[in-house]
């Protein structure tokens, strides 16, 4: 262990820390992998973007997946696989999937000793409650304000930490410490491995170095290279492209989730995510002519698992056993592009999305107790009732299934040292993530990174990397860059954030066509030329459009990603629906995009071939469904085959 | 349906600052937390202001509205007349670091200083049992966003600096009340919360309740039963006779 508080600077002013563990991302999975690290004994910083306690993870709503049985007893960690995997057309890491399946119940028991207080069941255990895709009731939750209980509890945890440090040493840091409202710009490698990384406080834009073994990325999503999101401002891909700029891999980055329902209207908060509760719960969509639209796009791979009438799909929400469920609760994806087809076919509401209504199907009293929070933001927001009145509702950009490839078990990318978790990390969720498995991701692979970090370093045996300083020195260069450009009178960076905002919107949104992608890579090489000359005001303390002109580079980076891979994937899948090859293709399920950088600003894709799954977990599903996803060949360790043979 | 609106936004640092104006494009259904972004893509844009979730839920957007403490991702543009001068200033109890961003370190110092929820002994993790009814007095106050508004009002700080170092502020003696009101909770921390916290600063004017934009009832359902807890314990002959007796008052006496 290092010791505790080494602060000194060097020759650019720049504030100096030694640590065991950095966490860049302060957000679910941040917040457990730093915990772990600490309970291994490791000095760790968590550096949060935001004020501590802000992160994005606070948006997320519904639930969180565990398969603890509490609902419903006959669910199990095999079929919350199997439920992941179908939601993600077999495309996900299966070892990741499996992990999570298995381990997700242990986390959320976890969080109930750090103070958590979830619903409850009638016999006081934890309450679940259903969602798209999955076969129980699985989420845990507290009313719509899931992600907020995390947080906090996760955060409460930290400080808990910190208080017995107290006691121990005297100093509430002494072993783990928040650095609020800090963005981390560079990653330092030394002989291949990581040795620190490179930022700058956002209050007075001093520039702060930690040196450090190990560093585990956790910072979020991509959401905001896109004008219709629920994501926030902090939303920039900086872990995706710190990772590749550092040397390590992206994958699935073609598969991006657009939420089915995002608000639509007023224009200002078009994009804020609508919980998928409203649909467990009862909710229903339908088009301007009153139809519920969902029975007629049920895809065939589903076609024996949801209700076919209205009056099935309304049993099952008392008698589940016996019906099967409404197509309202589709994976994401199928959802997103139904009310997309339907807006396109000019049966949709006045301000452009379908209805979502759940006035009609609970009492106002159930509805405010179940979905407050919704209630609440319909309210001040749209002047919308939802206990008497339909919501109107649009896809929106929420989640970035690609991200860092990883080992399963670890966390560890291609470059020794570097870890990620949660939504920056790659795989878990193959083509589609489905509602709920997002918050337990996090605390699994949180935890899992955590322990990859401690069990590294305790590998290297003292051996630590050391920073070279000349990458040091360039990493102050790189960050003050928009300031030596404003002299030369380049553009403001909200403006070209915008441009790029909107051309991902338009080209590489929910539905794709190679031309207009070819359009999008084209148009992004324009603004990456505009993005490197971008002209800042002002000076560096707490200046947004220098923290913007900053983050730009990474929007850039990982948008291009996006573009590149969406191109290349001839087949539609998941989050990833192209006009021009409609299909799913068995002979893509087992490809992956693997991105990784050229030069600082550029990127190179090559396929590689996913692992087969292990004959186990392939036995786990019928072979008549396996058929529907994977070539002959693969099944071939298949249960149903091996009988035959035998 | 857009006009023109009357900006006043105060920008500077801690040392020196002043309102400045800025007309400003007003769009249908927009909120000021719009309009600001809107001058950081035209004429201001190195106007510095938090924000994260625009949806109310993050709680980072806290700012004063024409003199009251607001969200500004929650404050619609057609509360205002047209032709009101909306003045748009710092949260006022926070140090300014920079035009609409104050210093809030204030909140995670006397966070840290809570003892924080004390795990029943011998209950296994996967064996808490607790009822709707009995979670449901403290999951109210959980749904507090931290955005420190109540800190910001609480007249006890806003203009008394000296008050700082013995008064945890509305949001951290609700998380108090919270510990203390949670099923499985084994800590005693009624006497610190009187006598470490500044509860007995608080004389109930219900300005946190006002301003808290979870509609939190703060003040009737998390400060007063605590002010009635820590009174009956103080006041209680039997609670009295036996702290004289055997000189306890810790964990054993936690009165539910």
């Amino acid at each position: 262990m290092t010791t505790a508080q080494q602060v000194h600077t060097d020759d650019h002013d720049v504030e100096i820390h030694d640590y065991d563990v950095v966490v860049i991302g302060a957000g679910g999975a941040g917040l457990r992998a730093a915990i772990e690290a600490r309970a291994q004994g490791k000095r760790t910083a968590i550096i949060s973007k935001s004020l501590f306690g802000k992160a994005h993870t606070v948006m997320a709503e519904g639930g969180c997946a565990a398969a603890m049985g509490n609902a419903n007893p006959n669910d199990n960690w095999r079929v919350h696989f199997g439920d992941t995997m179908r939601g993600g057309k077999f495309l996900n890491n299966w070892r990741m999937a499996e992990l999570h399946a298995k381990e997700a119940p242990q986390r959320v028991w976890e969080m109930e000793t750090y103070g958590a207080l979830f619903d409850r069941t009638k016999d006081g255990k934890i309450s679940q409650r259903n969602f798209g895709g999955h076969t129980y009731p699985r989420l845990a939750h507290v009313g719509d304000r899931t992600g907020l209980e995390l947080i906090r509890t996760l955060q409460q945890k930290i400080v808990s930490l910190q208080q017995e440090d107290f006691k121990a040493t005297g100093d509430y840091e002494a072993n783990i410490r928040v650095f609020h409202e800090t963005t981390i710009t560079d990653l330092f490698k030394a002989d291949g491995a990581i040795a620190g990384c490179f930022g700058y406080f956002r209050s007075t834009g001093r520039f702060v170095r930690f040196n450090a073994p190990a560093i585990v990325l956790a910072t979020g999503g991509v959401g905001k290279s896109y004008s219709v999101t629920s994501n926030s401002w902090e939303y920039t891909g900086d872990g995706h492209a710190l990772a590749l700029r550092a040397g390590a891999t992206l994958i699935n980055m073609e598969f991006l989730q657009f939420h089915p329902t995002g608000m639509v209207w007023p224009p200002s908060v078009k994009g804020i995510l609508v919980t998928e509760s409203v649909r467990g719960d009862g909710g229903v969509l339908r088009n301007s002519e009153g139809k519920r639209f969902m029975f007629d796009y049920i895809a065939d791979v589903f076609k024996d698992l949801y209700a076919t009438t209205e009056e099935e799909a309304d049993r099952w929400y008392t008698d589940p056993d016996n019906n099967r469920r409404p197509p309202e609760l589709l994976p994401r994806d199928e959802v997103a592009r139904a009310i997309n087809s339907e807006v396109k076919a000019g049966r949709g509401t006045p301000h452009g999305g379908v209805f979502l209504d759940v006035s009609t199907r609970l009492k106002p009293e159930e509805i405010l107790k179940r979905l407050p929070s919704m209630h609440h933001q319909f309210k001040e927001l749209a002047d919308v009732d939802i206990t008497k009145e339909p919501m109107e509702v649009g896809p929106t950009c929420h989640y970035v299934m690609g991200g860092v490839e990883v080992d399963p078990d670890t966390g560890m990318s291609r470059v020794p040292g570097l870890f990620a978790a949660g939504e920056c990390s790659g795989g878990m969720h193959g083509s589609n993530r489905l509602g709920g498995n997002s918050l337990s991701d996090l605390l699994v692979f949180g935890r899992r990174c955590g322990a990859g970090a401690s069990e590294y370093i305790d590998g290297l045996a003292g051996r630590r990397p050391a920073v070279v300083e000349t990458d040091a020195a360039a990493a102050v260069d790189r960050a003050l860059l928009p300031f030596t450009t404003a002299a030369e009178g380049g553009e403001n960076p909200f403006v070209v954030h915008l441009e790029l905002q909107k051309t991902m919107h338009e080209l590489v949104g929910i539905i794709r066509k190679a031309d207009e992608m070819e359009m999008a890579l084209k148009k992004l090489e324009d603004i990456a030329t505009r993005t490197r000359t971008v002209a800042v005001q002002g000076d560096r303390k707490f200046n947004p459009n220098w923290h913007l002109a900053l983050d730009l580079r990474n929007m850039l980076l990982v948008s291009m990603c996006v573009a590149k891979a969406a191109l290349e994937r001839q087949e539609s899948r998941g989050g990833h629906t192209r006009d021009d090859f409609p299909v799913m293709d068995a002979d893509w399920r087992h490809v992956l995009l693997v991105l990784s950088a050229l030069g600082e600003d550029n990127v190179e894709m090559v396929r590689k071939e996913q692992i087969p799954m292990r004959p186990d977990l392939l036995d786990i599903f019928e072979m008549d469904e396996l058929k529907k996803y994977f070539t002959g060949e693969e099944l071939g360790g298949h249960r149903a085959d091996q009988g035959e043979k035998a | 349906m857009s006009y023109w609106a009357h900006f006043r936004v105060w920008r500077g640092d801690s040392e020196k600052g002043e309102l400045v104006d800025y007309p400003a494009e007003v769009n249908e259904g927009e909120v000021v937390l719009d309009i600001i972004h809107r001058l950081q893509q035209t004429e201001a844009q190195d106007l510095a202001v938090r924000w994260n979730c625009k949806a109310g839920k993050c709680g980072s957007c806290s700012m004063e509205i024409n003199g009251r403490p607001r969200l500004a991702c929650m404050t619609r543009m057609n509360t205002f007349a047209e032709d009101e001068v909306v003045t748009v200033t710092p949260l006022r109890t926070f140090p300014v670091i920079r035009d609409l961003v104050t210093d809030v370190s204030f909140n995670y110092t006397k966070a840290r200083e809570i003892p924080s929820f004390a795990p029943p002994e011998g209950v296994e993790p996967g064996e808490y049992r607790m009822q709707q009814v009995d979670v449901e007095r403290s999951q109210e106050f959980r749904k507090c966003i931290e955005c420190y508004l109540c800190q910001n009002t609480c007249h006890v700080v806003r203009d008394h600096e000296e008050n700082k170092e013995a008064f945890a502020g509305p949001r951290y003696l609700m998380r108090i009340a919270e510990l203390d009101m949670h099923p499985l909770d084994s800590a005693d921390r009624q006497t610190a919360a009187q006598e470490e916290h500044g509860l007995g600063y608080c004389n109930i004017t219900k300005c946190c309740t006002e301003v808290c934009p979870e509609h939190i009832k703060i003040t009737d359902n998390a400060l007063i039963p605590l002010k009635e807890r820590v009174v009956d314990r103080k006041y209680d002959p039997v609670v009295w006779l036996g702290n004289k007796l055997f000189r306890r008052g810790e964990a054993a006496n936690k009165n539910r």
